[in-house]
């Protein structure tokens, strides 16, 4: 077996992988292409442990370590999707931007004060062409709407208790 | 190692068939990142995974293959599957799953893409080895687990059992102190 | 003995910081003191505080003089300096030796020096008994005293200097006394920023004489005057000249003078009679060997005493503000000095000065007086004052007599003595014929229009009817205090005292009096005041100074000389300085400001990259390296 054959379809894999990374706007399909970046990996630790006939299996044993830490990651990657879900009404990764700051600095409290169904108007950041721009309404405020009355007495269930603290 | 490599223009039967398994699963990638329907995503995710573990077997990684099956296609997809259910993605089409990053995310995938094949190729070209069934069966790699890798193997399950329990502290919305959600971002 | 010229200095000196500390210790709450905030406790304390080491001082000098008497006057070979050197600064170069020391000048001058500031310091506790920074205004008095003294027995040039500098502070301070109104914070810096301006000069000529010398000691420079060559003495003499002229008010540097009459008027009796403008005068005389050697030095001196003392005395002339009257003749008296000093007379020069000191004090003291009385400086609001002020009638009297020159008060013996010196002079002195001529001339001429500004000035004040006016609101520079009275006794008395030596000094000189000039000078006074008086009689209410005719506007402006430099040098300065502001506005601030905004401009550019889309900043890193991994393959 030439090792080449593996090799090439791991890296053609991770490339895969990263394209899905930069290019998904749904977080769940971010994570999904994490999952095939890490299969990239897993392909070649497990031709290369065939390759070099290591005695240790270490290679494959990586390989299952990888496994199980794919799973753990996936878990709490989607335990932070669902409380990101819970609290913005959206998983699009592109509407996430309290890293930059925003023109009306100075009040770092505002974007989380104004969480839940009221973000999603200021949310829709005029500077980005690709949500203000698409003729479709978000899919978030699509999303959402539905999901407020249940969502909101389900949040608003911890409020009252953190208060009663 | 030491034998001559044989040539590329006369592939073995193992070859060939590691190299359609190959084509499947990197044609299945593709459509996991492109396509417009995200449960279809997942699906295609399955094909790509249970590939691979095609290619595992081919390779003689007999139990990294059915420890792929089991815990990626049976746990991990069904993981994801849930998530996009709890998130109340659309069922169906819809136009937006790629963000405006799509070109740019490209031009760094198809340059990460020919870079590493090109010095993949360029590294391994002379690179080679007979099969030989029997080395990744479940009895050596016990053995091998439990007695060399004892150590790490046990790290990891503390490690498994810590993301457990963050992953319940996290989805939880009831447990005090653990992350309410108006707090989050607030301080 | 050696010790009493520091003692002289320190007393007035520690006296001004203990009236400035003490004299509102124990500080007494308002409440319990009726009237003004400070009360009349402080300023009774600091009037103590001032007036007894002033005494002292005078006590001192006094002794210090009793020796050699009038012996500078008689000409006499300078006799033994008391004194001491108190340890020497080393600078490097040439060393400053800390010498206070009295000779035959010094201890005359001591004398003028300390009587006069005991008559202003008693004067100023009724002039200003209730102004509430009194301490303050007396400390700075003692302070001005002890820099003066610290001027007259300086043994070395830098030392002396410093008091010059200290003297230089004081008139700052005290002729802003009424700060509140701002003409007079106006003339404070502007009696500041030309002596300044001679001043200059002045420390860059006492270089030129140190380097040239190698020693700053008075007397080693005197004794390396004969060594020096023409022009080193005249370079040093000319640059000691522009400080001369700075702080002894000559043509050009005199427009100090007429304004700083904003201050109170004892201050002005200060200034006029015993310290700043003395000190001049005094340094030409200390100096004068150095001088001596620099004839063209001479004649620019007597050029300018010439113009000085007639310009200044048809500017006085026509002047309507009492005091501005006497600041004039201040000027021009000093003129005379100075003429008297380019003659090559010194003695005569500070025996004016002395007698000059006793009458120009008393006479401000009697000003002060007149307008403590009338509530205003303008002469055209006195009149007919002789009935409600005969005690200040009478010393006026004899200070304008002293003043014009007529026998037989002070001043018309050592006038008599300058116009001999310069009568001298034609025939053979030290000056050019024709610097001797026109000093001469303008000396003649300046004794009659002397004779007439002082009678005009004495009719207007004391004769023809009442025309008080009270002014319903006191303005600053004036007295506070509108009295129907005689003035308060710690007024009168120091007048009634100064009168004595403005009448007697004269006989002090030893009575060398040239008949023939005596007879000149007498006659030229007489003539002038008469035409005055003529003027006067023909009409009372009418100022004479309409004599003047066309030439009394421009008298009246003193020749438009703060005009010109307003124009000249005001102006332009001002010009400047607000092109430098601007330039620092537009400039300095602009290229700061320009740089904080273009500065935000390219970080704002940076900023559309950190637009917050995370996927666009792990596009950036993988981008980063690949290339990195790139750039690693192909160059290694």
């Amino acid at each position: 077996m030439h090792i080449v054959y593996p090799a090439v379809v791991s890296a053609l894999l991770f490339s895969v992988g990263i394209y899905g990374v930069l290019a998904r706007r749904n977080t769940i399909l971010v994570l999904m292409s994490v999952e095939l970046m890490l299969n990239a990996v897993n392909l070649n630790l497990v031709a290369f442990d065939v390759w070099l006939g290591d005695r240790l299996h270490s290679g494959q044993v990586l390989t299952l370590f990888i496994i199980v830490i794919a799973a753990a990651e996936v878990g709490l990657g989607l335990a932070i999707v669902l409380a990101l879900y819970r609290n913005r009404r959206t998983v699009d990764i592109d509407q996430l931007r309290d890293l930059a700051e925003s023109d009306t600095s100075g009040d770092p409290a505002e974007p989380a004060a104004s969480g839940g169904p009221a973000d999603l108007g200021t949310s829709g950041d005029p500077a980005d062409p690709s949500t203000s721009d698409d003729p479709a309404s978000p899919p978030a405020r699509r999303l959402g709407e539905p999901a407020v009355a249940g969502d909101s007495a389900a949040t608003a269930q911890p409020v009252r208790r953190g208060g009663a603290l | 190692m030491t034998e001559a490599v044989p040539s590329y223009l006369s592939p073995t039967g193992q070859e060939i068939v590691f190299l359609l398994l190959g084509a499947v699963a990197v044609g299945s990638a593709l459509l996991v990142v492109t396509t417009r329907q995200l449960v279809h995503a997942a699906l295609w995710l399955v094909v790509s995974f249970g590939a691979l573990a095609g290619g595992y077997l081919v390779l003689t990684a007999e139990f990294v293959a059915w420890v792929q099956v089991l815990i990626y296609v049976g746990a991990v997809v069904v993981l994801l599957l849930f998530g996009i259910m709890l998130t109340r993605a659309p069922i169906g089409r819809s136009a937006d799953l790629d963000s405006g990053n799509r070109w740019v995310a490209a031009v760094v995938a198809a340059a990460t893409a020919a870079v590493l094949v090109t010095m993949v190729i360029d590294g391994f070209r002379t690179a080679y080895t007979p099969l030989r069934p029997g080395s990744g069966a479940a009895k050596e790699l016990g053995a091998s687990v439990f007695s060399t890798w004892v150590l790490p193997f046990e790290a990891l399950s503390v490690l498994l059992l810590a993301a457990l329990i963050g992953a319940i502290v996290l989805s939880r919305t009831d447990i005090p102190g653990g992350s309410p959600p108006e707090q989050t971002g607030g301080s | 003995m050696t010790i009493f010229p520091l003692l002289a200095i320190a007393l007035p000196f520690v006296a001004a910081f203990a009236g400035l500390l003490l004299s509102r210790w124990p500080h007494r709450r308002p409440a319990s003191t009726a009237g003004p905030v400070t009360g009349s406790g402080a300023n009774a304390r600091a009037a103590w505080i001032a007036v007894v080491p002033t005494a002292a001082a005078a006590v001192l000098a006094l002794w210090l003089a009793w020796e050699p008497g009038f012996a500078f006057l008689e000409g006499a070979r300078p006799g033994p300096a008391v004194g001491r050197t108190y340890g020497t600064i080393g600078t490097g170069a040439i060393p400053i030796s800390l010498t206070l020391q009295a000779d035959d000048l010094s201890a005359i001058l001591g004398v003028l020096v300390t009587l006069v500031a005991l008559a202003v310091q008693v004067y100023s506790v009724g002039y200003l008994h209730d102004d509430p920074r009194y301490p303050s205004y007396s400390a700075f008095i003692s302070l001005f005293t002890s820099a003066m003294l610290l001027v007259v027995y300086a043994g070395d040039l830098l030392v002396l200097y410093v008091g010059w500098e200290i003297m230089g502070l004081c008139s700052y301070l005290l002729i802003g006394h009424w700060w509140e109104d701002k003409g007079n914070s106006r003339a404070a810096i502007k009696a500041f920023l030309v002596t300044r301006l001679g001043d200059v000069g002045f420390l860059f000529g006492i270089f030129v004489l140190g380097a040239a010398a190698g020693s700053f000691r008075i007397a080693d420079v005197l004794a390396k005057v004969p060594e020096m060559s023409t022009g080193t003495l005249v370079a040093a003499t000319m640059l000691l000249l522009a400080g001369v002229a700075g702080k002894s008010a000559q043509v050009p540097l005199h427009t100090w003078l007429p304004d700083a009459m904003a201050g109170p008027t004892p201050i002005s009796a200060l200034i006029h009679a015993a310290t700043m403008v003395a000190a001049g005068i005094f340094i030409v005389a200390r100096l004068f060997p150095a001088f001596q050697g620099a004839r063209p030095t001479l004649d620019v001196l007597a050029v300018l005493a010439a113009l000085g003392m007639l310009g200044a005395a048809l500017a006085a002339l026509a002047q309507d503000d009492l005091k501005r009257v006497l600041a004039y003749s201040t000027i021009s008296q000093l003129s005379y000095m100075a003429g008297g000093l380019a003659a090559g007379s010194d003695s005569a020069a500070i025996f004016h000065l002395l007698t000059h000191g006793a009458f120009k004090a008393l006479l401000f003291l009697c000003a002060g007086a007149v307008i403590h009385h009338v509530g205003s400086n303008l002469m055209t609001q006195m009149g007919g004052l002789r009935r409600e002020l005969p005690v200040t009638f009478v010393t006026m009297t004899v200070g304008f007599a002293a003043l014009a020159g007529l026998p037989p008060a002070s001043g018309f013996f050592s006038k008599d003595e300058l116009l001999l010196a310069m009568d001298h002079a034609l025939s053979g002195g030290g000056l050019t014929d024709a610097a001797a001529l026109l000093l001469y001339g303008c000396a003649l001429a300046t004794v009659a229009v002397t004779g007439a500004y002082a009678t005009r000035a004495w009719l207007r004040t004391f004769f023809g009817a009442a025309r008080v006016v009270a002014l319903p609101e006191p303005e600053p520079g004036t007295a506070h205090v509108i009295d129907v009275r005689e003035a308060p006794r710690t007024m009168l008395v120091p007048i009634v005292l100064l009168t004595v030596p403005a009448l007697l000094l004269g006989l002090a000189g030893g009575l060398h009096v040239d008949l023939g000039v005596a007879a000149i000078g007498v006659v030229l006074a007489l003539l002038g005041a008469g035409v005055v008086y003529a003027f006067w009689r023909s009409d009372p209410l009418a100022d004479p100074a309409r004599l003047l005719g066309p030439l009394r506007v421009p008298c009246e402006q003193a020749f438009y000389v703060d005009g010109v430099y307003s124009a000249l040098f005001v102006r332009p300065v001002l010009a400047l300085a607000r092109l430098v502001v601007r330039t620092d506005d537009v400039v300095v601030d602009g290229a700061v400001r320009g740089s904080g905004r273009s500065a935000r401009g390219l970080s704002g550019l940076l900023r559309l990259a950190q637009n917050g889309n995370v996927q666009l900043y792990v596009s950036g890193v993988l981008a980063g390296v690949l290339l990195i991994v790139v750039g690693a393959v192909v160059f290694t």
